[in-house]
């Protein structure tokens, strides 16, 4: 087994052709750092299928495979290894990050060849296959953490690629800052993960984990506690509420990015971690209630506020944060392998999605707003056809990649004993949204009237480069779900079989008469998702194709709801004012003018100007006269003559007074 | 034999007169002269003092401030010599250039 007994290989790759790009590139051409940045992650993709194929020759009592590589920290009985772990859930996200991720290298190629700083670009992006393969990988929480970090550093550098824009650069803080916020979370739940457990290592924690009581519906236990704050961390880097406001910003990154890293991946890690903790959540009840719940209220969140934007990468954006809300749900209610399931779909077709709107885009010449696009589908034919098909997986159209992984989500939320029927029916009108959102951006963008300037818009089909990995995808997200077909037909499903033996560990594994009620369910559940996906289709259409003039009708109607939507619920106005506002009053106020300049300054410029005033009263005695001085010597010798005399005078005055 | 409290009134008296005339008078090598009589004061002082205890000490004292005087001199004379090229005075009071 020579890839799997040298895992590091894999990251490793992106992490040469990171430094090999990031010190020297500049000086090479394009061709040449294309070479390295597409060659290192397909030798690294190369390699993940090598452990994937020497993965599946291992038997069940080898998995999870973990190999030590060296130790990292040690101190007293903590340890935290560089040790990487494979099991069917990595072997998912290995085959998803290295796959997905060297496709977009090559559409990146296409999309940034007229972009400067190419091989900066590359750079960042290598280096963040890198931090995601170590995140994937990691067999214990504190080297999925440096991954974990590591993805946010990239997400901070690739939002703000185009740094000149102050609209970039501060989007990029954005999500660094909000991220932060969940790390801080994450990082709590480490500590108390290592105070229960003695270790951060997976595999000894979960089997630590295993025979302990679950807590009550309710009850704050420690494994609760534990999840709710693995949670907020995921909360933050999956975009979830209400740490949500940094992902519809991060689209100031270049569109590759946003396809990579602000859809298919990175985002998708807090779903990864759930999925990964799911022996911890299994026991916290209220924790996993949390989740749905914030899954759930996320997903249609989200899909109200991409219902109204203008913004082609905008609308993707909320359409990702809903999406995720989906893989929340799906974890909350315990389908953890409908969640990755649903994952692994999303991130072919909202990668292609992206990767369609970036193709868009450059056919534009830059113009996002799709209110200023229309009738593109002759001209842009391969995009509008890889686009469509991606439309149709998201909106839950069968046979393709969406209309699987979405309806095994909202089977199990249906069945879910914690107001399952609530969730469902949200997530059934979520689905309605998202197909009513996404067909909208579709008509909108690629039928009716031309609404841009023909002379000064120059439309052009994308390069083969770009095209290519859209059409790969499109198969991929026309075929990607057919994994779970078989539930159909009462036979297992092959995904959910093939992802058991990580799930059944937390006592997630389905009994026989529930798997039959399922399937009794599946059916009717499905045709009501088609009709739903149908109806938004519909609605899309009418709106948009018969009646163009009655959507601006209805925002004018609905002037209140409109507008709401349009400024996104007045999230970011509100966390202005409740969160920033008074942080900046705190920093200014009181941090800045207060204690730095008028406390530690002031005690500092306080000794220099004491002394300066010193010395300005004392100079005086200084007269430069001799004879004064020789005064001053004078008085001095009289006075220590007196003082030491004194004592000796003394008892004489008395005897004289006597 | 002449008491030794004769010999310290005649030592302050000299003394205080080096210091009245180092206080008062301007020309450099007056009050120069005036160091030189407070030495002589106070050696006086020592050999007095010497004579009275019977012991060597004192005079023993008197020779090493012979010797820094002398050494004094050598090295004031130089001074006051330069301060006389440069300011072609010797009056103390125009020696003040430390004063702001």
């Amino acid at each position: 087994m020579p890839i799997l007994d040298n895992l590091w290989i894999i990251p490793l790759l992106p992490l040469l052709g990171s430094a090999i790009n990031g010190l020297f590139g500049g000086k090479w051409t394009n061709s040449v750092v294309n070479y390295v940045a597409v060659g290192s992650t397909g030798l690294s993709f190369a390699c993940a299928l090598e452990a994937v194929r020497e993965f599946s020759q291992l038997t069940p009592q080898q998995i999870p495979f973990v190999k030590q590589f060296f130790t990292w920290i040690a101190a007293g009985t903590f340890r935290a290894g560089f040790d990487l772990q494979v099991d069917q859930l990595t072997v998912v996200m290995l085959l998803v990050v290295t796959g997905v991720g060297w496709l977009i290298h090559i559409y990146s190629t296409g999309y940034m060849a007229h972009e400067g700083g190419y091989y900066r670009f590359f750079s960042y992006l290598n280096l963040f296959m890198f931090f995601m393969l170590i995140l994937v990988l990691a067999a214990n929480y504190s080297l999925l953490f440096v991954g974990w970090e590591g993805v946010g550093l990239c997400s901070y550098l690739l939002i703000g690629f185009y740094f000149l824009r102050k609209s970039a650069t501060d989007a990029g803080k954005k999500a660094f800052i909000v991220n932060r916020i969940g790390d801080f979370g994450f990082m709590l739940g480490m500590f108390l993960l290592f105070k229960t457990f003695g270790t951060l290592d997976f595999v000894p924690m979960f089997a630590k984990a295993v025979p302990m009581p679950a807590d009550a519906m309710g009850q704050m236990g420690t494994l609760t506690v534990a999840c709710l704050l693995i949670f907020v961390g995921a909360t933050g880097k999956s975009a979830q509420l209400p740490l949500y406001v940094w992902l519809p910003d991060a689209m100031e990154g270049p569109t590759p990015v946003s396809a990579l890293i602000h859809a298919a991946t990175m985002v998708t890690a807090g779903v990864y971690v759930v999925a990964r903790s799911h022996v911890l959540f299994m026991r916290a009840p209220s924790a996993m209630l949390v989740v749905a719940i914030i899954g759930c209220a996320t997903a249609i969140f989200a899909a109200t506020i991409g219902l109204v934007q203008t913004d082609i990468k905008k609308v993707l954006a909320y359409s990702t944060v809903s999406q995720l809300g989906y893989m929340f749900l799906a974890c909350g209610v315990g389908a953890f392998s409908a969640g990755i399931f649903h994952l692994m779909t999303h991130a072919f077709f909202k990668a292609l999605l992206f990767l369609a709107a970036g193709s868009v885009i450059h056919a534009m010449g830059g113009e996002q707003d799709m209110l200023k696009m229309g009738g593109l589908s002759k001209k842009i034919k391969w995009t509008y056809i890889t686009m469509l098909t991606a439309t149709l997986a998201i909106a839950g159209f069968p046979p393709l990649a969406g209309f699987f992984s979405k309806d095994s989500i909202l089977l199990s939320a249906f069945q879910s004993e914690n107001g399952g029927h609530v969730l469902y029916a949200i997530g059934l009108f979520t689905a309605l949204l998202t197909s009513f959102y996404m067909f909208r951006l579709i008509f909108l963008t690629f039928f009716g009237k031309q609404r841009y300037d023909e002379h000064h818009v120059h439309v052009h089909e994308s390069p083969k480069s770009m095209l290519v990995p859209l059409m790969i995808l499109a198969v991929l997200s026309l075929v990607g779900g057919w994994l779970a077909a078989p539930a159909f037909w009462g036979a297992p499903d092959y995904f959910a079989k093939f992802l058991e033996p990580v799930f059944a560990q937390g006592g997630g594994a389905e009994s026989a008469a529930a798997e039959s009620a399922a399937h009794a369910l599946e059916m009717p559940l499905a045709i009501v998702a088609v009709i739903t996906a149908t109806l938004g289709l519909g609605i899309a259409y009418w709106l948009y194709i018969s009646r163009p003039a009655k959507p601006a009708e209805l925002a004018k109607s609905m002037k209140g709801a409109y507008t709401t939507l349009f400024n996104k619920y007045y999230v970011d106005e509100l966390y202005a004012a409740v969160v920033v506002k008074p942080l900046l009053w705190l920093s200014t106020k009181v941090l800045w003018q207060t204690v730095d300049v008028q406390i530690i300054d002031g005690a500092v410029n306080g000794i220099a100007h004491g002394t300066t005033e010193v010395g300005d009263n004392v100079r005086h005695a200084q007269s430069g006269s001799t004879r004064s001085y020789a005064v001053w010597v004078i008085i001095g010798a009289l006075v220590i003559i007196a003082i030491i005399f004194w004592p000796y005078l003394k008892p004489a005055a008395v005897g004289m007074v006597r | 034999m002449v008491p030794t409290h004769y010999y310290l009134v005649l030592s302050a008296i000299l003394f205080g007169l080096g210091v009245v005339a180092f206080v008062f008078r301007r020309n450099i090598i007056t009050i120069f002269m005036s160091i030189e009589l407070m030495l002589n004061a106070v050696n006086l002082a020592f050999v007095a003092f010497s004579q009275a205890w019977n012991r060597l000490d004192g005079q023993v004292f008197v020779l090493f401030v012979i010797v820094v005087a002398a050494a004094e001199a050598a090295v004031g004379l130089g001074i006051i010599i330069l301060i006389q090229r440069n300011r072609q005075s010797l009056n103390v009071e125009r020696v003040d250039l430390l004063k702001l």
